[in-house]
């Protein structure tokens, strides 16, 4: 009888080990590898927290962009109008959103100042393709901001395609202002108007 | 800005923007005077508001500010409990009146929210969202002076949140402003690191503003569920014709869907 469950427990350890060796990181791990790295970095650099941009630019695209799912997050935040893009056209979109979405989130990471991340009981399934990864900022004196992180399966990885702080999606709060750009200049207009948009920011920094 | 002030306003306000031209949202059929309401209230955030919260942020030590937040967190948990008792959240309203009663003992009048250390979470609940939750749906998009934005239900629900919130200052008018103006000013204080985001993100400020609090508002109403938007599904329905990432049908079931749906397929005009 003992000898039944060690073997049980041994042959269970070795399923968890192969399948642990075989998949990457869950959404839950791979959520809380990616905020306590950027918060470590954060704390550890002077400079960023002194509000130097273009090092926590740095620091996003080399630790969070890799874990991001873009030309989903694209395809989210433009919607209906998606369909109709070319290849060119979804490409395009997606580097200049790319390029808007991390230069203005980057600069939150600026604003750090002993921000804790508490995560929910995660309630996702062992053969999910689809998750979503809750938690919650809270900070010294004043309300705790809920955080949810979506994520899915894209080959043997899980990425991220949406980010939702206080009940807004970072990506999909764009859809009705790029429906609105594309109804009045069509798709080429949109990605026009985020080139533009993104030079600005870029003069602005220097 | 009292309760018994907003329901007139509005009225009026809603006269003047039943003239608006032909909208371009189904959300916003009063865009026209939202417009001219929002560029007001950046106005008077820009001349009086924004100043103010930046002085009290510079000058007010956190232990401070932790403290007058709380304490109006304290009054208004009384509010919350009763919004999700009438939401039939019987267990979330017990606990929201179990806080109620530590912070205002040990936790000094209100000023330290114990009650969180205890392990009773603060809830976010409002009349707008006990509207929502028995049905009522959101109405226009509606601007506010001062107060910013709304949905035409959460402004009818503001004034009676505000009422019930001036209650507790005995009807002495000058404790209602006084307690108004620096919750206000608290707030204001709060969001002033969003403020860049919102300079830097938006393509158009008013829209990204309000696409941000209406789905805030239906994140708030389903309690951090939402039902999903039919324009999420976009990627995983044509990810295999063009896109280079290999996804599977990584989306669910479209689940309910009731009232998002409703105006988003006549989008275009």
């Amino acid at each position: 009888m003992k000898k039944t469950i060690v073997n049980l427990l041994a042959a269970a350890a070795i399923g968890l080990g192969a399948s642990l060796a075989v998949a990457g990181p869950g959404p839950e791990d791979l959520t809380k590898q990616l905020t306590e790295q950027v918060i470590a970095a954060v704390e550890a650099d002077a400079e960023i927290r002194a509000g130097d941009t273009e090092k926590a630019i740095r620091l996003v695209e080399e630790r969070v962009l890799p874990h991001f799912n873009f030309e989903h997050m694209t395809a989210l935040a433009v919607g209906r109008d998606w369909r109709g893009a070319s290849a060119e056209q979804r490409q395009a979109l997606t580097a200049q959103f790319r390029t808007l979405l991390v230069r203005t989130y980057s600069n939150a990471l600026t604003q750090y100042d002993n921000q804790t991340i508490v995560f929910k009981p995660f309630r996702g399934r062992p053969d999910d393709r689809d998750a979503q990864v809750r938690t919650e900022i809270r900070q010294p004196g004043a309300q705790a901001i809920q955080m949810d992180f979506s994520l899915e399966m894209v080959g043997e990885d899980w990425k991220v395609y949406d980010v939702v702080v206080a009940g807004v999606s970072l990506v999909t709060n764009y859809r009705a202002s790029f429906a609105q750009q594309i109804r009045q200049s069509g798709v080429d207009g949109l990605i026009e108007s985020l080139k533009a948009k993104n030079n600005e920011l870029v003069v602005e920094k220097s | 800005m009292t309760g018994r002030l907003s329901v007139p306003i509005m009225v009026a306000a809603l006269a003047v923007g039943g003239c608006a031209s032909t909208p371009d949202n189904p959300d916003d059929p009063l865009e026209g005077y939202n417009r001219a309401m929002f560029a007001f209230n950046d106005r008077l955030d820009k001349a009086v508001l924004k100043p103010t919260a930046q002085v009290y942020d510079k000058f007010t030590p956190l232990p401070l500010r932790a403290g007058i937040g709380n304490f109006f967190g304290n009054i208004g948990d009384v509010w919350i409990g009763v919004n999700n008792v009438m939401q039939g959240k019987a267990g979330d309203g017990l606990s929201d009146f179990a806080r109620v009663l530590i912070n205002s003992t040990v936790g000094i009048l209100g000023i330290f929210d114990i009650a969180s250390e205890f392990g009773l979470e603060r809830h976010d609940e409002d009349f707008g969202q006990t509207l929502g939750s028995w049905g009522v749906g959101e109405g226009p998009y509606f601007m506010l002076p001062v107060l910013g934005p709304r949905t035409l239900r959460d402004a009818g629900a503001t004034a009676i949140d505000m009422t019930v919130d001036n209650a507790w200052y005995g009807g002495r008018l000058a404790t209602e402003t006084g307690a108004s103006i620096l919750k206000l000013v608290n707030t204001r204080a709060n969001l002033l690191a969003a403020d860049k985001v919102l300079d830097e993100g938006a393509l158009d400020r008013y829209v990204y503003v309000r696409e941000a609090y209406l789905q805030r508002r239906r994140y708030e109403v389903y309690d951090g569920r939402p039902p999903r938007n039919p324009e999420d599904d976009y990627w995983s329905s044509d990810s295999g014709e063009t896109g280079p990432n290999e996804v599977g049908d990584g989306a669910p079931a479209a689940e309910q869907v009731d009232r998002l749906v409703v105006g988003i397929d006549d989008a275009g005009r």
